[in-house]
């Protein structure tokens, strides 16, 4: 099976454990990545604040891209990137004077729009798969599956899934063999787009996010968005409430979990480079048999 | 925020742009699409808000929030420069127009210790077909 690859600006950077675990998942799964070529950057947190012709004109060109490639879905991993890529291409295909006028202003033809998968639709389709081929059971491990804002809204993107009781992440983590606690903020905002102009108002969200999390009894929070995990890996030791010990719940992306399921090695998952170090909960969670790599320094 | 979401869709309705365009609020919106997703009337108050902040953007630019239209502006600007967003020249353009010198200045060690930190942006291939989008939207933008 193959399938475009959109891998956007985080994956490459502060994110590139997502890049990282998503190829090495791909590849036991045998899903080759064919990536878009000299894709650009989809506007994600400033274009659509900005100039509405130029946050539909970015994503437009990666979709042309893909189609002169003969790519037939794209995936974009990043929670961000796929909103703005399924958003443009959703006002694309309703709008019919939009289409026209992005094609002029890219000089290219929108003929043909590509689909766009996101990480949970990816997963789940592969979710028998996974279940098939993982070999290390993660039956002790319980993590809270946080969705965010932008993976299942608004609800034309999201794919099948429930805006607001959504569950494909919660079935893809059943498929690695591990649970789900249920809990309450699951599809909250974590300020996202605001860690930099505003990195108070991002802790104290996270806080409350995090808090909710750990009361629910998860070990770890499972995301999807490079985002999110910046935020609450990043900025999880700004969280901490004076004189109170450090939150320290580790922030696994979904690819992560999966990959863990699927017998990779924590240094080829990319997991050493998280702020928050999720050792201590996988020596639990992992019995210590399915753990090859278990003295490996982190 | 000073003025709620229904607040904002209420006084555009009104045509009250002098009580909206210089609103904090539209910038404090995280763009989290929840109120798009829930409203009965199947109205998008988040486009609405993008709208009212590229509004406020041609005709009262000093209005906008320092830091967070220093953000904005650095991030546009390391698309149009490279195609592609680089993070740390994303923080030094920030820091460099918001003030903002000493935010997070503690944390380059960690995150370049954890190989999160490319030092040297690279552009892509079509950077003259990405600058040339950005110059057509943005005269698209001063024609309306």
């Amino acid at each position: 099976m193959k399938i475009g690859y959109f891998p956007g600006c985080s994956l490459h950077a502060t994110a590139r454990e997502f890049d990282e675990s998503l190829k090495a998942v791909a590849g036991k799964l045998e899903v080759e990545l064919d990536e878009v070529h000299d894709w650009a950057c989809c506007g994600a947190s400033s274009a659509h604040a900005t100039n509405h012709l130029l946050s539909v004109s970015l994503p437009a060109r990666t979709l042309a891209l893909a189609a002169e490639q003969g790519l037939e879905q794209v995936l974009a991993p990043c929670a961000a990137c796929y909103s703005r890529l399924a958003v443009a291409r959703h006002s694309l295909s309703e709008d019919g004077a939009l289409r026209q006028r992005v094609a002029k202003v890219l000089e290219r033809p929108l003929d043909t729009l590509v689909p766009v998968v996101s990480i949970l639709s990816w997963l789940k389709a592969l979710a028998p798969e996974i279940e098939r081929k993982r070999t290390v059971p993660l039956g002790e491990l319980k993590v809270a599956c946080y969705y965010g804002c932008l993976l299942v809204r608004p609800p034309e993107i999201a794919q099948g899934d429930d805006p607001e009781m959504p569950t494909s992440m919660e079935a893809i983590v059943q498929a690695a063999g591990a649970k789900s606690v249920s809990w309450r903020m699951g599809l909250e905002c974590c300020g996202g787009g605001f860690s930099v102009a505003r990195p108070p108002s991002v802790v104290r969200l996270g806080r409350a996010i995090l808090g909710d999390a750990k009361a629910a009894g998860a070990q770890a929070l499972v995301v999807g968005c490079p985002m999110c995990h910046s935020n609450l890996d990043f900025r999880q030791r700004a969280m901490a409430q004076r004189g109170e010990p450090d939150i320290d719940i580790p922030i696994i992306f979904l690819t992560e979990l999966v990959g863990l399921a699927l017998g990779i090695s924590v240094r080829e998952l990319g997991l050493h480079r998280h702020f928050v170090n999720p050792r201590a909960v996988l020596d639990l969670a992992l019995t210590p048999k399915s753990l090859p790599e278990k003295r490996e320094q982190v | 925020m000073s003025q709620r979401t229904h607040e904002l869709v209420r006084l555009v309705q009104l045509d009250r742009g002098d009580r909206v365009l210089g609103s904090e609020a539209i910038w404090l919106c995280l763009g989290c699409e929840t109120c798009t997703s829930r409203c009965p009337n199947g109205f998008d108050p988040a486009a609405l808000i993008d709208a009212l902040r590229e509004l406020t953007l041609r005709d009262k630019p000093h209005e906008i929030p320092r830091r967070i239209g220093a953000f904005h502006a650095a991030f546009i600007d390391q698309i149009r420069s490279h195609g592609r967003v680089f993070e740390f020249g994303l923080i030094a353009s920030f820091k460099l127009r918001s003030g903002a010198l000493f935010d997070d200045v503690a944390s380059v060690p960690g995150m370049l210790r954890r190989g999160k930190l490319a030092l040297t942006p690279r552009h892509i291939t079509g950077i003259d077909d990405v600058r040339r989008i950005f110059a057509v939207c943005e005269s698209a933008e001063e024609d309306q």
